[in-house]
């Protein structure tokens, strides 16, 4: 081979290497970095670990947000039209959180089974729907609690 | 109603059709006079760029009068706009939405091929020719994706609404008149880029003249870009409500990456000019930077993500804009490894020398490109396959983007004084030595000084910034030969050059500051309740309302006490908007150059109290002052005089294979 050639070919090789290893790495701590979501049946299943942070949401049960006495304390309730859990918040809620609207938490299950809220996210847009939301109440509807659902809303 | 103004909407929509059929003949025409070289056919590209510009303009003024008359029988406007609205709003409420913002885009797009048609004047026919026939290109299929899928012009006919269901309030806001249209303008004036690049490839003229004409193009869509990404973060500190400056939420990311490219590729640029080094490796990347904006199109536009910017919309526009992209970045790519393998560098450099710090520069920004790329579709890559719904958290690109900033900057400060072709290490020591211990000192001194506790990444944000500012000024010290009056001699564009260094180095305080010794407390309070936070009283000293044009508010003023002395008064409200019902909170802000107090209302409890959130952020006006900073240093690199020089071109129009 032309040594020209050889160098160039050795250069590939090279940066082809260095890139895989790259995004190896990147990859790796990625996976390690990841939030999941989960709905509020998966929840209720018991399928949440204990500890670990992960997204959940749904919409904001009517009639489920309970205010403690003192501080800024919040529970409140999260369904997907099959299940219900609770979610503890102390904090600010945004200003898009009421009863019926769609809603994401970034939340941690403590030592009792609670889960608390670090963040919680209502969206911009009244009409807008968090696709995870979305899709968890359309998981919901389609295992045939369609009754449930409906008596509901 | 005026009958003139009610035809506005069929006038709009007009003139858009108008400008399409320009467009298709700003592609054909100079296309045919290349492949004829007949120089008469391709010196009408000029002209109908400025055409199409110009029905764009005005498509878009007349979507801005049906706005402004209250033309609620146009579908777009009686969705967001409202009689109530204030004009400024309604003015805004144009780019308020996606056809708007659509509009908006291609008017830029139009206008960016205009200023091309119009300073392009040394420039080779053939060239101009290409160029605006392929700018041509991305505006159809832009033009067509308006029409077809998102026409503004809409009527809601035959019932018109008596009222429009007003603008959302997130978005009538000062911020949120100049955002958009700053960072639209970033990401389209990218396709000027674009099309430089894809034009020297067909024309094979990846030259150094090429080079030169690229660089004030690219650096005026990157000066864009760094504003409205700046402008973008500001006003979602102040408006959302919670003093959050950057979320890494994917819509930003969208903006974040082609500014990473566009970086990359103004310093790549440089090389190519001057050494006729990196050809292949620039073209590509002016390829990246405009195709990474296209996505950020996509990601914001098509409803696939997740994210505070999304709204509800449509996944017709997400196909018909996927389809948009992969004929962009396809069809550049395809030519690329067609024609790329002609192009070849000459000249040699040394391991240490200028030309290495600029490759290393690339290399990083690329990298943080790249982790920022993985972050933002990695769960969307997930999601499609139905491995489930993931996100990814800033602090996976905090730890990516973090370390790669500071090791970029860390190079920077000798990158810029390297000499070209070959230098040696211990002649930038020499040079450089005294930035370096005066830098190393500070980093373990300044941290202690400060209140609050050590970190050792406040000292390495810290020292790496004043490394950089120091190396900066003992650069420019050193270049006048230590005379005053020799610094403005310096040329325009190595003071942008140390402007925007400088503005990096600030931004860098910025950041290390206010992530590492930001207070923040929410607490419930009445009125006559007082909380305690760092050096500061905030005391809530009346709760009132006040009415304003289309909301009501809830406020409550703070005075706000550094020991006995009261140091400012903030006000603060929490609006509901009449229309839409939609509640909003406005932020009271106490701005310093040193620190930032800020007060926002939460929820209303029991007992005329409220949940109000108060925060102290210590230099939070640097990470946008140097932005600032950047903006300026690229505005004066670009008016540098020898992007102006009139040189002879010789006409090798005839000579140019099409």
């Amino acid at each position: 081979m032309h040594p020209k050639r050889k160098q160039r070919l050795s250069l590939i090789l090279f940066m082809v290497v260095g890139v895989s290893i790259a995004v190896g790495l990147l990859m790796y701590s990625l996976s390690q970095n990841i939030n999941l979501f989960y709905t509020p049946t998966q929840i209720a299943d018991g399928e949440v670990p204990i500890g670990q942070t992960i997204r959940a949401g749904g919409l904001v049960v009517a009639g489920s947000v309970e205010r403690e006495e003192h501080g800024l304390g919040v529970t409140f309730k999260v369904t997907d039209g099959f299940a219900e859990v609770p979610i503890y918040f102390d904090g600010i809620l945004p200003d898009l959180f009421r009863e019926g609207q769609g809603i994401v938490a970034l939340v941690r299950m403590n030592e009792a089974g609670l889960l608390v809220a670090s963040e919680v996210l209502a969206k911009h847009d009244e009409v807008y729907m968090p696709p995870e939301v979305q899709d968890a109440l359309d998981q919901a509807h389609s295992r045939g609690k369609e009754a449930l659902y409906e008596a509901r809303y | 109603m005026n009958i003139v103004y009610a035809m506005m909407p069929e006038l709009g929509q007009l003139a858009l059709i108008m400008a399409l059929i320009a467009a298709v003949f700003q592609v054909i025409i100079p296309t045919i006079g290349l492949y004829r070289r007949q120089g008469w056919l391709m010196a009408y590209a000029r002209p109908l760029a400025s055409g199409q510009a110009i029905f764009l303009l005005i498509s878009w003024l007349a979507l801005t009068i049906s706005f402004v008359i209250d033309d609620f029988s146009v579908a777009y406007v009686a969705n967001n706009s409202n009689t109530a609205l204030p004009t400024a709003y309604k003015i805004s409420a144009v780019w308020g939405a996606h056809e708007g913002s659509l509009l908006l885009w291609v008017a830029m797009l139009g206008c960016w091929g205009m200023a091309v048609a119009w300073f392009s004047k040394t420039l080779p026919l053939d060239m101009v020719a290409r160029v605006l026939a392929i700018m041509g290109l991305v505006s159809i299929g832009f033009i067509l994706f308006t029409v077809e899928t998102s026409n503004p012009f809409e009527r809601n006919l035959p019932s018109q609404p008596l009222d429009g269901k007003d603008l959302n309030p997130l978005l009538q806001d000062f911020g949120l008149i100049v955002h958009p249209p700053t960072l639209y303008m970033g990401y389209v004036g990218l396709s000027v880029v674009f099309a430089f690049a894809l034009a020297a490839l067909l024309g094979g003229r990846l030259d150094a003249a090429w080079a030169r004409w690229s660089r004030p193009w690219t650096t005026a869509a990157w000066v864009f870009l760094t504003i409205g990404i700046a402008l973008g973060s500001w006003w979602a500190y102040y408006e959302l409500g919670w003093g959050g400056w950057w979320f890494w939420d994917p819509v930003e990311n969208a903006s974040l990456m082609p500014w990473l490219v566009a970086t990359a590729l103004m310093h790549s640029l440089a090389v190519t000019e001057k050494r006729g080094l990196f050809k292949s490796w620039t073209v590509l990347l002016a390829i990246f930077a405009f195709s990474l904006s296209l996505l950020g199109t996509f990601l914001v536009r098509s409803g696939v993500l997740t994210s505070v910017h999304a709204f509800a919309s449509d996944p017709e526009r997400g196909l018909f804009l996927l389809i948009l992209l992969g004929i962009t970045v396809g069809g550049s790519l395809l030519l690329y490894a067609l024609r790329a393998p002609q192009v070849n560098s000459v000249g040699r450099y040394d391991w240490i020398s200028r030309e290495t710090g600029l490759l290393i520069n690339n290399l990083f920004l690329i990298v943080a490109t790249l982790a920022v790329l993985l972050g933002t579709l990695y769960p969307l890559v997930i999601d499609f396959f139905g491995m489930g719904k993931i996100s990814v958290g800033p602090a996976w690109f905090n730890l990516m983007f973090v370390p790669l900033t500071l090791a970029l900057a860390l190079v920077m400060a000798s990158g810029t004084i390297a000499r070209w072709k070959s230098d040696s290490l211990n002649r930038i020591w020499q040079e450089q030595q005294w930035a370096w211990w005066a830098a190393v000192v500070f980093a373990i001194v300044m941290p202690l000084l400060l209140s609050g506790p050590w970190h050792w990444q406040v000292m390495l944000g810290l020292g790496v910034s004043i490394w950089l500012a120091l190396a900066m000024f003992l650069d420019v010290w050193r270049k006048a030969r230590g005379q005053w009056r020799k610094i403005p001699s310096l040329g325009l564009s190595y003071h942008g050059m140390v402007l925007a260094h400088l503005g990096m180095a600030i931004t860098i305080v910025g950041v290390t500051m206010v992530s590492h010794y930001s207070i923040e407390k929410s607490v419930r309070m009445a009125p006559g309740d007082s909380a305690y936070l760092g050096d500061y009283r905030f005391e809530f000293s009346r709760a009132g309302q006040i009415d304003g044009p289309n909301f009501v508010s809830q406020a409550a003023q703070f005075d706000v006490y550094k020991g006995e002395r009261l140091i400012s008064q903030l006000l603060t409200e929490k609006r509901q908007y009449t229309v839409s019902g939609s509640i909003m909170t406005e932020a009271a802000i106490d701005v310093s150059l040193w620190r930032d107090l800020y007060v926002s209302m939460g929820e209303p409890l029991p007992n005329g109290a409220w949940g109000m959130r108060i925060q102290v952020k210590p230099f939070m006006r640097w990470v946008w002052l140097g932005a600032i900073f950047m903006s300026i240093g690229g505005v004066l690199a670009m008016l540098d005089k020898r992007y102006r020089r009139q040189k002879k071109i010789p006409s090798r129009v005839l000579g140019a294979n099409a």
